[in-house]
Parts: C-alpha cells; sequence; structure tokens
C-alpha cells in the first residue's frame, strides 16, 4: 500500500534530521534540527491519521505545532542573550 | 478519484520534504540550511495536511486539517525569523564565501 510507503519515507526523514542534532558544529544548527524534526512528527502524524483511520491524531498533530513553536521561540530569546519579559 | 489527488498532493509534498532534508544535511552555514529547512514545514507538510483535506472533505478530520494549514504557516517562518535573528546576535559567523551581508548595516 502506498501509504506505508509514506509513513516508512517520512521517518526516515526524520531520522536524517536526528544527525544534524547530534553533530551540528554550534547550537543553532541543533535548534534548526529541532525546529525541523517537529514539523516533521505533525507529518507523521497526518499520515499516521490515513493509515489507521482514526481522528483523534489530527489533534495532536495541532498540539505539536504550537507546542514547537512556543520552544522554539525560548531557545532563540536563550540564543539571543535577553530575558524573557523584554 | 479524489484519494488519487490526494496521494498525489502527499507525494509531492513529501518530495519537498526530502529536498529540506538534504539541503539540511548538505548545506554549509546555519542560514543557508535554514532557509532550507524552512521549506519542510511551508511547502512540505502544508501539502501533506491538503491532501488529508481532499481525501475526506468537509467532515471533522478535513476541517481540522485546514484549520491547521495557516496556522503551521505563521508559525513556522515566525520562528525561523526569530531562530536566525538570535543566531546572528549570538555572533555565529557567515560562511567564508558569502558575499553580501545587509544585517549588519541595520541598527539592531
Amino acid at each position: 500500500m502506498i501509504i506505508d510507503i509514506f509513513l516508512y519515507i517520512q521517518c526516515a526523514l526524520a531520522a536524517l534530521c536526528l544527525y544534524r542534532v547530534i553533530r551540528g558544529p554550534s547550537i543553532a544548527d541543533r535548534m534548526v534540527g529541532i525546529d525541523i524534526l517537529g514539523i516533521l512528527v505533525v507529518g507523521i502524524c497526518a499520515i499516521m491519521a490515513i493509515k489507521t483511520d482514526r481522528h483523534f491524531l489530527i489533534d495532536i498533530g495541532i498540539a505539536w505545532i504550537i507546542l514547537s513553536f512556543i520552544g522554539t521561540l525560548t531557545l532563540a530569546k536563550y540564543l539571543e542573550g535577553k530575558k524573557l519579559n523584554e | 478519484m479524489s484519494e488519487l489527488i490526494s496521494n498525489i498532493i502527499i507525494a509531492i509534498g513529501i518530495l519537498f520534504n526530502l529536498f529540506g532534508c538534504l539541503g539540511l544535511l548538505r548545506l554549509p552555514d546555519v542560514y543557508n540550511r535554514l532557509q532550507s529547512a524552512t521549506k519542510c514545514a511551508t511547502l512540505g507538510t502544508c501539502g501533506i495536511l491538503l491532501g488529508l483535506f481532499i481525501r475526506y472533505g468537509f467532515v471533522d478530520i478535513g476541517i481540522k486539517s485546514l484549520i491547521s494549514i495557516p496556522l503551521l504557516f505563521l508559525a513556522s517562518t515566525v520562528s525561523a525569523h526569530a531562530l536566525v535573528r538570535g543566531a546572528y546576535k549570538f555572533g555565529i559567523k557567515l560562511w567564508d564565501k558569502s558575499v553580501v551581508d545587509d544585517y549588519q548595516k541595520e541598527k539592531i
């Protein structure tokens, strides 16, 4: 089935992003890897919702988008060197 | 018929995800990597969610995936801009073959 092939390719891409998280030369490279890993997991949730026909998995995807957004903004503020209320 | 169109759109989205991940691995600099990797969000995952909407139509899962497309679009672009600004102010150098640095002249 073609959905299985899509799911395998997407999981392999998410594993490929972990290489950049582990081997990043600087701290910003690791942050880029974490950000894109969160986006790819949303795609995995969407394809799993088709494959298993369970409709609540897209809710997990929406919650994952918001959590990834807040996490990346917090890490960027930390990298910039400011306090969080400035 | 709608299943075939949705499979084609999901395949296009996964192709863009593949290009974005290849750029994330192979490009030389954190800024180049970031501009390649944001394509993963805006074209790849939005394509997958659009294919999900075309397959199911106006039921609960289709409407939720249609809602999450502008949410993902705005969130990923804003976080990428914040990340590159933080990386520049942290002091990470550009690649030594980069030719233009307009952000240096701005008052930041």
